[in-house]
């Protein structure tokens, strides 16, 4: 439901008002994206100035590997850490986000005292920025020296009697598998991260919850219905559309991860902490190699775009529903 | 009503005392990072050691008269001031002010205006051209970068405060427009017909009932776009490496320095961490709107 257009003069001024921003939008997304898609498949490969002749698709096949000179080159290695490590990274993380969001939002649902403190200190770390997250974090992470004793989050797991948990936090340790596993780095990202995100999740959790009605728990309730019975079939499929935001929303985040990495010290040894994001920005404005990074960005853009569009579809189709 | 939680909270409440325990240990995870990060920005540099990282500084201690000193606030003054190496956190906090004030006004600004047309006088096709600008709000920023530093080159913006206030102005249009766009069409037609009625036009019925009624969704937006703009590294870092750098560069910087300490670190980080924790601490209610309005189902 709109205003009528009556007066033609309102059509013009109505669309003057957003022109500036469609116009913005339409050169710096969909411009860029295209303008780096030609820079991906240019002969601008190395140094300042661009060259935008056309050179093929040879920057996305050192990416993947496609031959064997490639696939074993250091490119072809790097992307392939950081693919992995990212979607290790983006499993844990949302999950974890996910886990610890919503049993803290269900704890608070229950009528606690001192709600608003609680609330208030899960989420305050939303308020930072990656860099200060990441910089606490990485000190925490300090391993000290097995021969002196432990040091940061270490010296707490041993405080309070976990002390077998002493990884050494930058050493290149992977586990299950060397090529595809789970390195030591992408946990200590995704604690940070989490850290930083998961009373972003029980804020969005708590508000589903406190919109679902009270009269629903009652009714399950005389119908003798166990509490945990609640959560397993009336409030966690009520919560469905929250998890699912939360997700997308996490997951892009996730993707685009790169100042939280730089932070906590970068890459690490032998990429075991390395994104695409931020190989993108070391390939391109570290080594001035210009199609190499435009070919990591738009790999980046793709990936994102499986996740958006679906969304962003559904997203307006419910809205028309309502 | 109040009778029957009263009975039921004496029943489970064994399963009370749980829920606290688990809360209060929730709690002590979220303090831990910020607690370190305190405790050693008011630490002398001789008293920094990996191994009583987790120690208070000794002003705290009883015996503290060993080694005496009163909030120390040596780390800060270093922090403010930098050095010859790093620029100091003083000189990149006013190039935050001066980045983000005028960021956050104009992005809201637009958004504003954006959101009301698209919510009460949808154009042509105006349905199709929201998802197609809400999509600049999730884009991977590292798809656009190159393009991005060449006409800021090209248009003489690049390594500059205002180069890099519009970057942020236009990239925030996406989620300032969302906001405002879901805002807005909570406000019944029948208000805006009426005026249209008694003679209103497009841009009176925005300034005479619209801006009115606005305020919520503007410190919402306003409180958002703050944080965002602040916390922001990626375009910064990007764009800004010189004398202009803001504070999240900055903090980078000192860190990523050998020379630096780690007091001298923590308190640059807390110096960064700042402002935006006083909006949240004062305006929270708003801060927590905002991060659901910009979860897109408002």
């Amino acid at each position: 439901m709109t205003l009528k257009w009556e007066r033609d003069w309102e059509k013009i001024v109505g669309f003057l008002f957003v022109l500036p921003s469609l116009i913005a939008v339409t050169i710096f997304v969909y411009g860029f994206i295209g303008w780096s898609g030609w820079v991906s498949v240019s002969n601008w490969k190395r140094g300042a100035l661009p060259d935008y002749s056309y050179s093929g698709f040879d920057s996305y096949a050192r990416l993947f590997g496609t031959n064997e000179l490639y696939a074993s080159g250091i490119d072809a290695k790097r992307f392939r850490a950081g693919l992995r490590n990212v979607v290790w990274f983006t499993l844990l993380f949302i999950s974890a986000c996910v886990i610890l969001g919503f049993i803290l939002a269900a704890l608070l649902d229950r009528q606690i005292k001192g709600e608003g403190f609680f609330r208030s200190l899960f989420l305050f770390p939303m308020a930072l920025s990656f860099i200060v997250t990441g910089l606490a974090w990485r000190w925490l992470f300090t391993p000290g020296d097995p021969n002196i004793g432990k040091t940061g989050i270490n010296l707490v797991f041993d405080t309070i009697g976990l002390g077998f948990i002493d990884p050494n936090w930058g050493s290149d340790t992977i586990y299950f598998s060397q090529s595809w596993g789970l390195s030591l780095g992408v946990i200590t990202l995704v604690v940070a991260a989490m850290w930083q995100l998961s009373g972003y999740t029980m804020a969005l959790y708590l508000a589903g919850l406190r919109g679902i009605s009270n009269d629903l728990r009652e009714a399950a309730r005389v119908d003798g219905a166990s509490e945990m019975q609640i959560y397993r079939y009336i409030i966690i499929p009520l919560l469905k559309p929250v998890t699912l935001s939360v997700i997308v929303v996490l997951a892009h985040i996730s993707l685009k991860t790169y100042d939280l990495v730089v932070a906590m010290g970068g890459e690490g040894e032998g990429f075991v902490k390395d994104v695409p994001a931020l190989n993108m920005w070391d390939t391109t404005f570290g080594q001035a190699r210009f199609s190499q990074g435009a070919a990591i960005g738009v790999v980046l853009l793709i990936l994102t775009s499986f996740l958006i569009i679906p969304y962003l579809n559904y997203s307006i189709r419910s809205e028309e529903e309502q | 009503m109040t009778t029957s939680t009263k009975a039921e909270s004496s029943k489970i409440k064994p399963f009370r005392i749980l829920i606290y325990l688990v809360l209060i240990i929730a709690s002590f995870f979220y303090i831990l990072p910020m607690y370190l990060i305190l405790a050693t920005s008011f630490k002398q540099y001789s008293d920094i050691n990996l191994y009583t990282m987790w120690e208070l500084p000794p002003i705290f201690f009883l015996d503290s008269c060993t080694n005496p000193y009163i909030f120390c606030f040596d780390s800060f003054y270093e922090a403010w001031f930098g050095s010859e190496a790093v620029i100091g956190m003083g000189q990149a906090f006013m190039n935050s002010v001066f980045l983000t004030l005028p960021g956050t006004f104009i992005s809201t600004f637009l958004g504003s205006l954006n959101g009301y047309i698209l919510s009460k006088w949808k154009f042509k096709y105006a349905d199709v051209i929201f998802p197609l600008i809400l999509f600049g709000m999730f884009i991977p920023y590292q798809a656009i970068l190159i393009p991005l530093t060449i006409t800021l080159r090209e248009i003489g913006l690049y390594a500059s405060i205002p180069g890099l206030v519009l970057v942020h102005v236009v990239y925030s249009i996406p989620i300032a427009t969302l906001i405002f766009r879901n805002y807005y069409a909570s406000i019944p037609n029948e208000m805006l017909e009426a005026a249209r009625i008694d003679g209103g036009n497009i841009a009176t019925i925005y300034q005479h009932i619209i801006l009115p009624l606005s305020p919520p969704a503007f410190v919402v937006v306003l409180i958002w776009q703050f944080t965002a703009i602040w916390n922001d590294f990626l375009f910064a870092v990007t764009i800004v490496q010189n004398e202009y750098q803001p504070m999240t560069v900055a903090l980078n910087n000192i860190a990523g320095s050998f020379v630096v300490e780690w007091n001298v670190q923590m308190a640059a980080a807390f110096l960064t961490a700042l402002p935006p924790l006083l909006v949240y601490v004062i305006l929270g209610r708003y801060f927590v709107q905002g991060l659901l309005a910009g979860s897109l189902k408002g």
